[in-house]
């Protein structure tokens, strides 16, 4: 029998320690699917964010470092400005990106840095138990939010990252993308690849957006969290590409 | 050695760049603006990299990951400014990356008055953030001694692979003085060197640096390095000079610029035939509760803590080594307000 697929080698041989059915899981394994792909593994610093998607520090086998909740775009600033050569990304969930860390990571993506943000959207905070996060749906519940997010109850609006960050000027490439069925998870590796190429070819700020999942606070199985996403997540955040200027001049 | 006359804040920056820093993050707020305006133009032809943050909260973070690849960092700011740098601070002592942190010290609480005032003594010494972390801190009371200090910062935080800070007040970042400059340094990356406390899960070969450990085991053990540490300080970083001890029947107790002012109070008092002499703490923490200690209660009538700071802060230091044994006062003045050395030989005669 041939072997079609393996383990990536940047990524370690333990199980990540995420919920059963966790879609940071699949993300950051195609994360370390395209870093072998780039033959990076040696050349790459990954700043971890406070959340769920922190566990990622146990799987990476590449260099890593955790910032405080929200401020992994800054950390990653520090980080590039003083080691151009290196491949460097965030992976940052919603409440980190959307709520506390949202002035970095406007300034990061203002400022043009050279360096690739993933951001996780699961429209909850995982970590803490499924409070209201910045992108909960209008309705969803939320452990902050018992009646469902209702704006009218000054709970606001689901922020959409990808088209904020995209109305910027510097920003050269922004993606939604998904993991929920094989081909978007292609897709979404895809985008990852093209990220990392536009940095390494130092052409400035990418941003990948994955809409994830979180069963375990939603209060869904598994599966239906993939039905979820696909009745609910999409229509409140459709996929695409909200900026690309590679192909400009 | 090159002899120039330069402001408090603009030496402390060139002393930053002479110790090697090529990484310099912050945000604007008085009275330490010239330290970013200087490091603008100046790190650039050091070649090593400014960025104006989006915040204090952003640049203590970016120290983080400049720290994270070996390269001497530094970050100014002030009161205010401290504040929002301190679970950054916190983390950094966590993840053992070294970064010196300046403080030219305002009043408060609060916006407070913006000019210079030593408000920040617990904070600085006691609690720079969260988590019972401390750091070396250093109070010049001199340009000469802002670059000498600045200069050691660097030094330590290198060698015991940590942040440490620099509490000036803004009297010594806004005074020129003439000061001599050392020689510029070699630019030395210090990761190669850097020793991390093995936490099991993280890369043994790899450099991953978390301030956080799931192994409650290990992060004791940390907890427990990190108060080792602490001690060693204690014994080995103390710095403070004795003024006229000796045969002292007063002692003031106070640092930066307000040591300037006891001085110039104690040689007039002096004259007068007045026994009286001064502990200088140039380090903050570790305080030198030794110089104190030693104090003979048979011969010391009476402690004079003096601090530009209402309430004075320095005093429960200095409470904590006299142990009731020697009455102890508290001068101080706030809100930018500075005392003379009349003043303070005015309120010394009032209790004396
Ligand atoms: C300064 C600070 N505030 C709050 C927290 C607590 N906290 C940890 S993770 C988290 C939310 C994470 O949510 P998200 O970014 O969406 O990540 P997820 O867990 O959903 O992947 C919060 C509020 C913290 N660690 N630090
Ligand atoms: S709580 Fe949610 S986001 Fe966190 S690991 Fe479990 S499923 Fe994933
Ligand atoms: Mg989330």
């Amino acid at each position: 029998m041939e072997k079609i697929y393996s383990r990536p080698v940047s990524l370690n041989p333990v199980a990540f320690n995420y919920c059963p059915g966790c879609l940071h899981g699949t993300s950051q394994k195609l994360l370390c699917d395209v870093i072998d792909e780039l033959g990076k593994q040696e050349d790459t610093i990954a700043v971890m964010p406070i959340g769920c998607s922190t566990m990622g520090m146990f799987a990476f086998d590449f260099e890593s470092l955790g910032a405080c909740h929200g401020r992994a775009p800054a950390v990653a600033t520090g980080v590039k400005r003083t080691a151009p050569e290196k491949l460097v990304f965030t992976y940052q969930g919603d409440g980190d990106i959307g709520y506390i860390g949202f002035s970095e990571i406007m300034h990061a993506a203002n400022r043009g840095e050279n360096f690739t943000v993933i951001f996780a959207n699961n429209g909850t905070f995982g970590m803490t138990g499924g409070q209201m996060a910045p992108t909960t749906l209008i309705g969803q519940r939320a452990t902050t939010a018992p009646l469902g997010r209702d704006p009218s109850y000054g709970q606001g609006m689901p922020i959409h990252m990808s088209e904020l960050v995209a109305s910027l000027p510097l920003p050269v490439y922004v993606e939604r993308c998904s993991v929920d069925t094989p081909a978007h998870a292609n897709a979404t590796r895809k985008a990852i690849k093209k990220a990392f190429d536009i940095q390494l070819a130092g052409k400035g700020f990418s941003f990948v957006e994955i809409l994830t999942n979180c069963p375990t606070n939603w209060g869904v199985s598994p599966v239906q969290s993939i039905a979820w996403i696909k009745e609910k997540t999409y229509t409140e955040y459709p996929l695409g590409v909200y900026k690309d200027i590679t192909q400009e001049g | 050695m090159e002899k120039v006359f330069m402001k408090g804040n603009e030496a402390i920056a060139e002393a930053g760049i002479r110790a090697g820093c090529r990484f310099f993050a912050g945000y604007p707020i008085t009275p330490q603006n010239d330290i970013p305006e200087y490091m603008s133009r100046r790190m650039p032809e050091a070649g090593g990299v400014f960025v104006q943050g989006e915040s204090e909260v952003a640049s203590i973070s970016m120290l983080m990951g400049s720290a994270f690849n070996g390269v001497k960092s530094m970050t100014s700011s002030s009161g205010p400014g401290l504040s929002l740098k301190s679970e950054g601070i916190s983390t950094m002592a966590g993840m053992q990356l070294p970064a010196v942190i300046v403080n030219v010290m305002r009043g408060g609480p609060g916006t407070g008055a913006i000019q210079g005032a030593q408000m920040d003594y617990l904070m600085a010494t006691k609690a720079s953030g969260h988590g019972g972390f401390r750091m070396i801190v250093y109070a010049p009371s001199t340009v000469q001694e802002a670059v000498d200090y600045t200069i050691r910062a660097f030094d330590k935080a290198e060698q015991y692979q940590q942040p440490m800070l620099i509490a000036a007040d803004g009297h010594i970042g806004a005074i020129m003085e003439s000061v001599e400059l050392p020689e510029m340094r070699p630019v030395a990356n210090m990761k190669k060197n850097y020793e991390f406390f093995p936490h099991p899960g993280f890369g043994k070969t790899r450099q991953q640096v978390y301030s956080v450990d799931l192994n409650l085991k290990a992060q004791e053990d940390f907890n427990r390095y990190l108060a080792d540490l602490y001690d060693i300080w204690n014994r080995d970083e103390v710095l403070v000079e004795e003024y006229l001890v000796e045969d002292a029947e007063y002692v003031i107790v106070t640092y930066g610029t307000s040591s300037r002012i006891a001085r110039a109070a104690i040689k007039a008092l002096r004259e007068e035939g007045v026994k009286i002499g001064m502990v200088r703490p140039i380090s903050l923490y570790p305080f030198p509760y030794d110089s104190i200690r030693k104090l003979d209660p048979n011969k010391v009538k009476k402690i004079l803590c003096l601090e530009l700071s209402i309430p004075v802060q320095v005093v429960e230091d200095v409470e904590l080594a006299v142990q009731g044994k020697i009455p102890i006062e508290s001068y101080g003045r706030a809100a930018s307000l500075v005392f003379t050395p009349e003043e303070v030989i005015g309120y010394f005669n009032s209790i004396k």
